[in-house]
């Protein structure tokens, strides 16, 4: 039985898996609200990101942490690291916000809003596995397919290849075979697991 | 010194201006600029939002070919690469079980050695510039950073955090004159491009309407992400901000090429999608100088 970072076997409470994983120690935040009052999309969260770091600081109530973990935030945070460029205790947010995503997968508890996102981002990562280099047009299409959105942005593909900017054959690494063992001890190994 | 070039896959694709500008720019200066050999993606926003450990993966194997190739600097045009690669180097050169441990996973031993720089610290090494002049580029310019070539400060260790200060010093290099603005580092969207383009439309609209309400004749950016929000997006930013935007959106090294006389089509100026109207130096008289809403014309809505 596993019990890693990511395990639901894991007893200890998320600020002590997130602080081991990140150094990020959430008790040292004093809740002055600068990554809040930064952060380009707040208005677009369920949590700011201070409350984000208090959901986390509640260590005596789990249900807390679990809403953090469910919050559509974790998945909105665009790493643009203005929070940790403000943050007078130089907490590390962004990479909070990563181990946040990673446990959120990892329980199955991610936010229903965050799926085109993540959608999103199986589809880039499923281009360089294959190719070694993303894929742009081959991205496009596995998004599509994997979120529905099927008419989104039909007419800016014509006018990007005709700009020469969109390819209709992929670029690629020589070595795919070097990548496909990468992501085959990382990323695949992680969904793999029961 | 040997500076090796990892263009990463958006310049080869969607943002290839921004990669034939550099090479135009380059040639011209007599650099030298081999790509990093076999390079792969740099796994962007994708890579660590999944996986810690894919996500350092990828960036360490372009390091580690760009060190065998003997390569003493990467230059990483791509501010979202940059980071990538800045970030993953930081964190490998602080904990040497994690280097041992990705070291494992690329199958080779990375140390450390190839030093990664943004286009900014490339192009403020150039000397001479201002002799090789043809003709200035002298426009209004808003130079628009983005997140990450400044941030986080404490690892990438470049400019100001706030207020950064070597693209508009470039600018000036070149005859332009830079504008005080309140957007420079301000996020575009970045990665929601695809997925959350109402976000992106509103983050980056907000960046052109204070670029264009200074009186700006075009923003100048130094990232294929950041252009492709703001150009490729503009007219998803215009039914947002329910406004005609016409501002231009140009690379630092298609600006700095047309002061240098390079013709705007081998610099990619034809393939952006808001049009770039004007080659070098202003034509005479017709400039609208003061006139805060130059970039927004008076028709409105769309």
């Amino acid at each position: 039985m596993s019990r890693g970072p990511d395990s639901p076997h894991d007893r200890r409470v998320l600020a002590d898996r997130v602080l081991e994983r990140t150094g990020v120690d959430v008790a040292r935040c004093y809740q002055c609200g600068k990554c809040s009052a930064g952060c380009p999309l707040a208005a677009d969260m369920d949590f700011p990101p201070s409350q984000i770091m208090h959901l986390l600081q509640l260590a005596d109530f789990p249900e807390f942490a679990e809403l953090a973990l469910r919050s559509h935030t974790i998945w909105l945070c665009l790493t643009c690291e203005l929070c940790f460029c403000r943050c007078p205790m130089e907490l590390d947010i962004p990479k909070l916000m990563d181990a946040l995503r990673y446990e959120s997968r990892a329980q199955k508890k991610v936010n229903p809003k965050a799926r085109d996102i993540i959608a999103f981002h199986r589809a880039f990562l499923d281009s360089v596995r294959y190719t070694g280099r993303l894929f742009e047009m081959g991205q496009v299409v596995d998004y599509k397919l994997r979120s529905g959105h099927f008419l989104q942005d039909m007419l800016q593909a014509p006018w990007m290849f005709f700009a020469g900017k969109l390819h209709l054959l992929p670029e690629r690494v020589r070595d795919r075979r070097l990548l496909k063992r990468m992501f085959a001890k990382t990323l695949k190994a992680k969904e793999s697991r029961p | 010194m040997k500076t090796g070039f990892y263009p990463g896959c958006s310049m080869k694709g969607s943002a290839r201006e921004y990669s034939e500008s550099l090479l135009a720019v380059a040639r011209l200066l007599g650099r030298e600029l081999p790509e990093v050999p076999d390079w792969n993606c740099c796994g962007a926003t994708a890579a660590h939002n999944l996986d810690r450990d894919l996500a350092l993966a990828l960036p360490a194997r372009i390091l580690a070919a760009a060190e065998k190739a003997g390569m003493d600097e990467v230059l990483v045009p791509c501010a979202a690469c940059y980071s990538r690669l800045s970030v993953t180097r930081h964190e490998l050169l602080e904990d040497d079980a994690l280097r041992a441990r990705i070291s494992g996973l690329i199958e080779a031993d990375y140390r450390g050695t190839a030093r990664v720089i943004n286009i900014l610290e490339w192009l403020a090494g150039v000397d001479g510039l201002e002799g090789l002049i043809k003709t200035p580029f002298a426009r209004k310019v808003a130079c628009y950073y983005g997140c990450l070539l400044v941030r986080p400060a404490g690892i990438v260790k470049f400019d100001r955090p706030e207020e950064p200060q070597s693209m508009d010093r470039l600018m000036k290099r070149i005859g332009a004159e830079p504008l005080d603005w309140a957007f420079k580092t301000e996020c575009c969207g970045a990665g929601f491009s695809v997925s959350r383009t109402d976000l992106v439309a509103r983050l980056s609209g907000l960046i052109l309407e204070d670029a264009v309400s200074r009186g700006a004749e075009a923003v100048i950016v130094a990232c294929p992400m950041c252009h492709l929000n703001l150009d490729l997006r503009r007219p998803n930013i215009e039914k947002s901000s329910h406004k005609k935007i016409a501002i231009p959106v140009i690379y630092v090294t298609q600006a700095i090429g047309l002061a240098l006389g390079i013709a705007p089509k081998k610099l990619g100026l034809q393939r952006h999608k808001v049009a770039v109207k004007f080659a070098a130096a202003p034509s005479s008289g017709t400039l609208k100088d003061a006139d805060p809403s130059a970039g927004i014309s008076k028709s409105g809505e769309v």
